[in-house]
């Protein structure tokens, strides 16, 4: 039991890592290497708002939220929007974006014990059995709620429609006025934002390090290949896989090969089926 | 208001050691070849007028430029990312530190680790070889992430304090004199391979066209494998040369810095050139040593240069330097 509990948490957590990198990717083809760093940001802002400017909890977080995603949109438009379709470049910056910030953040003072965000509600409680905290709970139902909304946004929003033509046939969609540009600065802010409320919900589990930055840009590149890169419905079976079998290192063999786990995944799916265990190739239907 | 552009015209030493006339006078040949003469000098006679200090500095410099040179060559000439210097560095010098521990001498650890670090590397990265995409870099940033939580997790090869007490460059000149060396067999070797040798247009082939590679019948994954080793051996002897450096093994060998490094200093050069990782990583690792005291800021230093290159000025300083070395330059009248 305590298994599936803890199997479903960490597979959520997984999701909410990986949901926005492997949304933006599917959008508008950038790997925005950007994402631990945005992840972690959104824990360091709230915890500023938190303590140095002393408003309260929900403030803090919204506060935070609207600026990842106003800093993510700033990252495509003044940034990777110069270096489109040049992969290597679009890596490089992105990549050059994150490890500034996490640099920064690491060399001001973010390691050890300092920065720690409160649980929304603190407590514990028992479900089947198994003591489980209130933050994980909301963990769960947070990444449910996120993938409701992301449901519905590409299914009944203009924008979001939008964004899922731009996904099938860029041309096609070009043809139809759909701005392209927009549509990715759209994307990437939403992948922002994402990484933003992954970070609020995840971070008060522990302490803000900046290790964990690149650790979430590992895990939500492992799950993006597992499940098909830029394809988010992939990417939630993928979650659960890798979810499920970290969770069962962790029990039958060591608690320190979690991390292995994820590359073991990367490596072994990319000799066997390199479009992703549940990408297909031609179906480009599948990525938003 | 009168529109003005910019006009370029070779100079005219440029036109003639282009064709024949290259040998008509000492001046021309010295057109020719004196950016390559001046850099074996430059780097012969640097070491000498540095203090012990900054003779160190320049042995490790010397790791990165090669690092950079790898990384140069498969960006720019092959067309894959690698992100994985970290590995390279830390598999040749884990390799050459447990042939050490186990009594291999040196001079022969060096050679063995470059050639089984090299065939380590290109087999662990073979699997994403044959796709096209992110995937080789996200693979190659993964590994030396991988492989710094693997040892201290399992405690093999010395696990978290590594392997002390290995054998070092018994001479200081020895040390630095091997490196340049060393750099310039590999930067006229390379710029050799890319530039008249078959496999070189090969190499391009596979960053330009893949189709024209496979309609031509040659196998894609063995020629990126090819450059792979290429690349990873020069990255292990690196890490064997860190390694009896400092006659210890551990696994800071698998810091970020060995994979951002070469990065940024290749960026800065001039991606595409052989030459401009060399110049990039002698312009960056001395300033980042400089700015030791700073921290972790000198990395949030080479990210803004890094991304300042990379979006803004994406020819770099080599083709730059070249340019106002081959051309004129004038406003004129549209």
């Amino acid at each position: 039991m305590e298994l599936i509990v803890y199997g479903i948490v960490n597979s959520v957590i997984l999701i909410m890592m990986s949901v926005g990198f492997a949304l933006v990717y599917g959008v508008s083809r950038v790997p925005n290497f950007a994402h631990g760093a945005l992840f972690i940001l959104s824990g360091y802002l709230t915890w500023i708002f938190l303590n140095r400017f002393g408003l309260p909890y929900i403030l803090a977080i919204l506060l935070a939220l609207i600026l990842i995603t106003i800093i993510g949109a700033l990252l495509y438009r003044l940034i990777i929007i110069r270096v489109r379709g040049m992969p290597v470049s679009e890596i490089i910056a992105s990549f050059g974006v994150g490890l500034a910030i996490l640099e920064y953040l690491r060399w001001s003072g973010l390691r050890g014990m300092t920065y720690m965000l409160p649980p929304f509600i603190p407590g514990s409680t028992n479900i089947f059995g198994v003591v489980i905290d209130y933050q994980r709970i909301l963990i769960v139902i947070g990444g449910l709620g996120l993938l409701a909304f992301l449901w519905f946004f590409t299914t009944y929003t203009k924008t979001g429609l939008a964004l899922k033509a731009i996904a099938q046939n860029e041309r096609a969609a070009l043809a139809l006025g759909i701005d392209a540009d927009m549509a990715a600065t759209v994307a990437v802010a939403l992948g922002a934002l994402f990484a933003g409320i992954a970070g609020v919900f995840i971070l008060p589990k522990g302490n803000i390090v900046v290790e964990m930055g690149y650790e979430v840009l590992i895990f939500a590149i492992a799950v993006s290949v597992c499940g098909g890169l830029g394809s988010w419905k992939g990417a939630i079976y993928a979650s659960f896989l890798i979810g499920f079998a970290q969770i069962l290192t962790v029990k039958y063999i060591a608690s320190h090969y979690h991390f292995v786990v994820a590359l073991l995944v990367i490596i072994a799916v990319l000799i066997t089926r390199p479009s992703g265990l549940f990408g297909k190739q031609k179906e480009l239907e599948e990525r938003v | 208001m009168a529109e003005l552009r910019k006009e370029r015209l070779d100079r005219g030493v440029k036109v003639r050691a282009d064709s024949i006339y290259a040998v008509s006078s000492m001046k021309e040949i010295m057109f020719l070849i004196g950016p390559g003469l001046a850099l074996i000098i430059v780097l012969l006679v640097v070491p000498l007028l540095l203090t012990p200090y900054w003779q160190r500095v320049f042995a490790i410099t010397g790791i990165y430029v090669l690092l950079s040179i790898s990384f140069g060559f498969l960006a720019g000439y092959v067309g894959l990312v690698c992100l994985g210097g970290a590995f390279f560095v830390g598999v040749g010098g884990y390799i050459s530190g447990l042939l050490n521990t186990v009594g291999v001498p040196m001079f022969l650890c060096i050679p063995l680790a470059m050639l089984l670090g090299g065939l380590f590397c290109t087999v662990a990265l073979l699997p994403c070889l044959p796709l096209r995409g992110v995937y080789f870099a996200i693979v190659s940033f993964v590994y030396p992430l991988f492989f710094a939580r693997l040892i201290p997790a399992t405690g093999w090869f010395g696990g978290t304090d590594g392997l002390p007490g290995l054998e070092v460059f018994s001479n200081q000149w020895g040390l630095l004199y091997l490196m340049v060396g060393v750099i310039l067999v590999v930067i006229f070797g390379i710029s050799r391979l890319v530039n008249y040798e078959d496999i070189g247009l090969v190499f391009r082939g596979v960053k330009d066209n893949e189709q024209a590679i496979k309609a031509s019948g040659l196998n894609l994954t063995w020629y990126k494998a090819q450059a792979v080793f290429i690349s990873a051996v020069m990255g292990c002897f690196g890490g064997a040369y860190l390694t009896h450096m400092y006659g210890w093994v551990g696994i800071s060998l698998f810091a970020t810095d060995f994979s951002i490094m070469p990065l940024a200093a290749t960026v800065v050069g001039g991606v595409g050139t052989i030459f401009g990782p060399l110049v990039g990583a002698f312009l960056l690792v001395p300033i980042s040593e400089a700015l030791r005291a700073f921290g972790t800021l000198r990395i949030v230093f080479y990210a803004v240069i890094l991304v300042f290159f990379v979006v803004f000025w994406t020819e770099g300083l080599v083709d730059y330097l070249k340019r106002k070395y081959e051309q004129f330059e004038h406003w004129v009248r549209v």
